[in-house]
């Protein structure tokens, strides 16, 4: 297969970015597309050139490292998939991709495709947790958690923190990654205690680093890897709401 | 050099508490005064970060990704044990020490592995109340399935992420404690070297991967979390970052670094598909409880598996281990597997591969009840392969995994260097030649939240600390050493890229020091290895600065590590003329052709010295004695 | 008063006034619809006369009636706000953007939609209210009617806001159940039903009073035109 890359090329956060084109012509529609980008970096490193800077790790799609606008979509066209799990055969021979870094002034770029979402972090600092000590904890069997709340707090906790959600979402807003958590910890009895600390001190946070706000066009779950459903962003808001009220 | 494993006296069940009461303890109004640097925050180092954090001391943490989420662990899928015996099958603290020393073919500690068996209960509790979302059945109580090697189910899972979701509960509790300001989280920090000043363990050197600037972090011990180096190999399950550089520097200022030839080789794992492939991917080894291993009775048969009638297959594992089934331990699966496929009886476009076989779970539990066991599984494959294995079998075949082998550390996780700890699969410890499935979490984990806690204290509480500045000539030079490193990779602007050595590099450790290994192999590989690695010297290419972020230089570094490590797992490996485990020699096999251990002559642990650049390393023994448990032949029929 | 202040600072407090006072208005909708299908009476506007006198002499009406001014400014205001917000997330803007592949068209255009709607609500009342309220004499609100949705261009503009306001409900009427926190995907179809009830039923009754008047009303007069010479 011959593929035709526009990749974005910026130096670093404070530098000016613009889309270089490589071509590729050796392409199988086995490789992965990191893959393809592994393969094109080769070629400019042995042209003296500097490779082509992304993000990636596991690549088995659970790290989260790894994260892509590619074609306009994030990780690229097809349902339920991180980056690394793009393959070549979801494209045809002599097309050309357009691949850009995430875009959320919460997720600055440090240089090409690689961008800093710390943020998350932060977030997750502010309140994603259980405030257990270790060694402070009962039998685990000590309290029964219904099947379907452990499912359904495990649909949630899948997240992988990649991104996607705000990269897709015309407003950037995080509020599927904050949900995932918000929701995980909210369907379980341990999550109690702390749940309307929780649910304010995240949500804050999330304001703080930038995020837009949700306008509920469902971008982000058509986008994330883990299928995370906006389910939980209706529990967020819910837990929002009666947190205000309790607290 | 002598080598004091530091191991209580007493009898097995009462060691660690006996130890724990005798570890002398920091008073809490002290404990702010002690900073403690830990490198890797996956689950050993994050879980060590928190739990140190909320003892008090100042915690410097430092990961090269960009969160502490990132880390390797997240990819573990099948799940933790604990003998918590909620099934009832008659398992005991005794039994997965018993399990776990067998599984590791005799060659770890005793008195370790019952420890770890001792904590591994407590890890689960610690979990659940964490917010971890581990499967329950429908009373609302904790699930458990079996794993390899163990005939008890006592494995806790999260689906098929159970590394995934006690990741994120240590990553959690790591976090709680950067916002309480008692851990400082240095992301995107490489560490390049430990910083010795009279004889202790003071601090790293690190390099800022986004500025590129050498950093030094001064402490008062030193705790590496680093992970594995099974991706000496180039191609492994491993994440693409995965390095050994940290323990190979550590190694290189006088760490030893115990059993490098123990290495681990999984057998459910996506085969290889063409030249470009970047790494391997696994199947967890939970599948093999539902699903069946075969291929086909006629060697160079190609038909399509859903054309071989069942008494035309060969249900190879089961057929041999008639009690274990497909359920044997890992080691023993993927050597079958090498084993089949040489034989020609391999399957796929490459030959090299077999068939893992849900048809027989389909029709038994329902396409439902296998969906939610291994749904995320299922849907990786089919990513990857564009095959759909509800409806054809999988096609699996062995990668390297994980590695056994690591830093040499005593009963309380330090190492030979004072003030070096190392613990999750940093260290090489608890698994002796060969991990049971479902053990490395338990390890890691185990070492983080309740071991090292308490350790680390007593040592802080014994030891005098003369003040030390992070300029003093130790972080100096040190710094200067890490910075001429970096300078002499870009200078040489050679031919060949980083990742082609890295293949090169692979290749002959996959073909010489990998699954099968024999003396003539090794010494080739003893002879290709240096002579690969004088031409990386010379002829690397890595473009771009060293003062920004430079992901072909940070590779450089650790493959250049990774040619000395592959040169020493060699050299372990053709000085143990025995098969245990994952290490087996060709030389050394049952008439079966089972790993056939040398106990007379092989019952220690080999610790390797380092002793200047292109000296031979120096290898100590720490006899190991077995007072519990006979070692005796595993068996698995 | 600092915990409503805060509330009303964070993003999803101003989604949450936005979805409450969409309702609100919602149920004005529906208020306004009933009141107005009294002009299909073929009473001669009679009823529609003497049913506009009772809205505008009503003590509690009146009341109500700034309520609603509050609910429209709320809406508008936090609708503001939060758009003005997502505006500036963003600095640096995808080269290609493919939104369209993963969202319906309606919930990503409601600041158009209800910007345009907004431009109609106020010609709205400039055309109905202004004049019941402060002309002197009094019109026939009937008059008014009749007077408005016999010119062509008025009602076409009329209909173009009602299927904007259609299409504006069509997200607005779920989100605001989503930011409530009572949707789910369980309960989705009873939702998307309900909703149906606003953005489908509600501008369809609106949108049938100007095309009646337009053609029924200026045919007959046409016709009666007709038979008088």
């Amino acid at each position: 297969m011959k593929i035709t890359l526009k990749v974005w090329r910026q130096k670093n956060a404070a530098s000016e970015g613009r889309f270089e084109t490589y071509v590729s012509n050796t392409v199988s529609e086995h490789m992965s597309f990191l893959e393809l980008l592994d393969v094109v970096n080769i070629d400019l490193v042995k042209q003296g050139l500097e490779p082509i800077a992304f993000d990636h790790d596991c690549r088995e799609g659970i790290c989260g490292s790894c994260g892509l606008m590619i074609n306009g979509r994030a990780h690229g066209p097809g349902k339920g998939i991180a980056t690394c799990q793009l393959h070549m055969r979801s494209f045809k021979d002599g097309d050309e991709i357009v691949v850009e870094p995430w875009r959320a002034n919460p997720f600055p770029v440090l240089k090409d495709l690689v961008v800093d979402r710390r943020s998350f972090d932060r977030i997750m600092q502010a309140g994603g947790y259980i405030s257990v000590k270790t060694g402070g904890a009962p039998d685990g069997n000590a309290l029964p958690v219904p099947h379907d709340h452990a499912e359904k707090a495990f649909d949630a906790a899948a997240c992988i923190g990649c991104g996607a959600c705000v990269a897709a979402c015309p407003n950037s807003s995080a509020m599927l990654f904050v949900a995932a958590k918000v929701s995980q910890l909210a369907l379980l009895p341990q999550g109690h205690a702390e749940r309307a600390d929780r649910a304010l001190n995240m949500v804050e946070q999330m304001d703080k680093e930038g995020f837009g706000n949700c306008s509920n066009n469902y971008a982000c779950e058509a986008e994330c890897p883990k299928g995370i459903s906006v389910d939980n962003i209706a529990r967020l808001n819910r837990e929002f709401l009666r947190a205000t009220v309790v607290k | 050099m002598k080598l004091d494993a530091k191991i209580p006296d007493g009898p097995i069940d009462k060691k660690w508490s006996n130890h724990k009461f005798n570890l002398k303890l920091v008073n809490p109004a002290n404990k702010r005064k002690y900073t403690i640097i830990v490198v890797g925050t996956g689950l050993a180092g994050a879980s060590a970060a928190a739990s140190l954090a909320e003892l008090g001391y100042n915690v410097l943490a430092f990961c090269y990704h960009e969160s502490p989420r990132r880390a390797h662990s997240i990819a573990a899928q099948g799940g933790i044990n604990a003998p918590k015996n909620y099934s009832n099958d008659g398992d005991s603290v005794f039994r997965l020490f018993y399990d776990t020393l067998k599984g590791g073919d005799y060659r770890a500690r005793e008195a370790n592995v019952y420890r770890l068996a001792e904590v591994s209960g407590l890890i689960i509790d610690q979990c659940v109340a964490q917010g971890v979302p581990f499967a329950r059945d429908y009373s609302g109580y904790l699930d458990n399935r079996s794993f390899g090697g163990a005939q008890v189910s006592r494995t806790f899972y999260a689906r098929g992420q159970t590394g995934q979701q006690l990741l994120l509960g240590a990553y959690a509790a790591l976090m709680r404690q950067v916002d309480a300001g008692t851990v400082k989280m240095f992301e995107r920090r490489e560490m390049l070297d430990l910083v010795l000043a009279d004889g202790q363990a003071r601090g790293i050197v690190a390099r800022n991967l986004v500025t590129g600037e050498i950093e030094s972090y001064a402490a008062n011990a030193v705790v590496l979390a680093t992970g594995g180096y099974g991706n000496v190999f180039f191609l492994s399950t491993n994440a693409k970052a995965s390095n050994a550089t940290a323990i190979w520097r550590a190694y290189k200022r006088g760490a030893l670094f115990g059993n490098p030839c123990y290495t681990q080789i999984h057998p459910t794992c996506i085969p290889q598909s063409g030249e470009y492939q970047s790494k391997l991917t696994l199947m967890s080894e939970s599948l093999r409880n539902d699903g069946r291993v075969w291929v086909p009775k006629k060697a160079g048969d190609k038909r399509r598996p859903e054309d071989i009638q069942d008494n035309e297959r060969d249900y190879y594992l089961e057929r041999m281990y008639p009690s274990f089934g497909n359920l044997v331990p890992r080691d023993v699966a993927s050597r079958r597997a090498k084993e089949m496929c040489d034989k020609g009886h391999g399957v796929g476009p490459t030959g090299l591969a077999v068939y893992l076989d849900f048809a027989d779970a389909i029709k038994r539990l329902g396409k439902g009840a296998v969906v939610e066991k291994y749904g995320n599984l299922f849907d990786m494959y089919k990513q990857i392969t564009g095959e759909d294995p509800y409806t054809t079998p999988m096609r699996i075949y062995p990668a390297v995994h994980y590695t056994m082998g690591g830093l040499w550390v005593d009963y309380n996780l330090m190492s030979n260097v004072s003030g070096l700890y190392v613990i999750g699969e940093a260290n090489f410890s608890d698994h002796g030649a060969n991990r049971l499935g479902a053990s490395a979490l338990m390890q890691g984990l185990a070492d983080g939240y309740f071991i090292l806690p308490y350790t680390i204290g007593d040592y802080l509480a014994t030891t005098k600390f003369a003040p030390i500045a992070k300029d003093a000539t130790p972080f100096r030079d040190s710094a200067k050493e890490v910075q001429k490193q970096v300078d002499t990779l870009l200078a040489i602007n050679g031919t060949t890229t980083v990742d082609e050595y890295h293949r090169q590099l692979g290749k002959i450790m996959w073909d010489f020091v990998g699954m099968g290994r024999n003396k003539e192999g090794l010494k080739k590989a003893l002879k290709l290895i240096p002579e690969l690695r004088a031409k990386f010297w010379k002829d690397v290419k890595v473009t771009g600065m060293g003062s920004d972020l430079n992901a072909e230089l940070e590779k450089a570094g650790r493959v250049a590590d990774f040619f000395e490590l592959g040169e020493l797992l060699a050299i372990d490996a053709l000085h143990r003329e025995e098969s245990c485990g994952g290490h087996f020699r060709e030389e050394h096999q049952t008439e079966e052709g089972e790993a056939k251990r040398n106990d007379k002559k092989f019952a220690y642990a080999a610790a390797w010295e380092f002793t200047g650049p292109k000296k031979a390393p120096k290898m100590t023994k720490e006899p190991l004695t077995f007072e519990y448990v006979k070692p005796s032949q595993r068996s698995y029929k | 008063m600092n915990r409503l202040v805060a509330f009303y600072q964070s993003s999803i407090g101003k989604k949450i006034t936005m979805s409450l006072t969409g309702l609100f208005l919602c149920t004005f909708l529906v208020e306004h619809l009933v009141g107005n299908l009294l002009l299909f009476v073929g009473d001669g506007g009679e009823s529609f006369d003497a049913y506009s006198e009772f809205m505008a002499g009503n003590f509690v009406i009146r009341t109500i009636e700034f309520v609603l001014l509050f609910g429209f400014l709320g809406h508008i205001v936090s609708g503001y706000l939060v758009w003005r917000k997502n505006r500036t997330s963003r600095s640096t803007d995808y080269e290609v953007y493919r939104l369209n592949e993963n969202s319906p068209i309606w919930s990503r255009n409601t600041m158009l939609t209800g910007s345009i709607v907004f431009i109609f609500l106020v010609i709205h009342l400039r055309t109905f209210f202004l004049p019941l309220r402060f002309d002197d004499p009094t019109p026939s609100p009937y008059f008014l009617v009749v007077q408005a949705f016999t010119n062509g261009w008025y009602c076409a503009f009329y209909v173009f806001a009602l299927i904007l306001l259609a299409y504006h409900l069509r997200h607005g009427f779920q989100a605001a159940m989503q930011t409530l926190g009572l949707r789910n995907s369980r309960y989705e179809g009873l939702i998307n039903a309900i909703g149906a009830i606003f953005w489908l039923l509600i501008p369809l009754g609106f949108a049938s009073m100007p095309i009646y008047f337009y053609f029924f009303h200026t045919m007959s007069n046409a016709a009666m035109a007709l038979g008088a010479l």
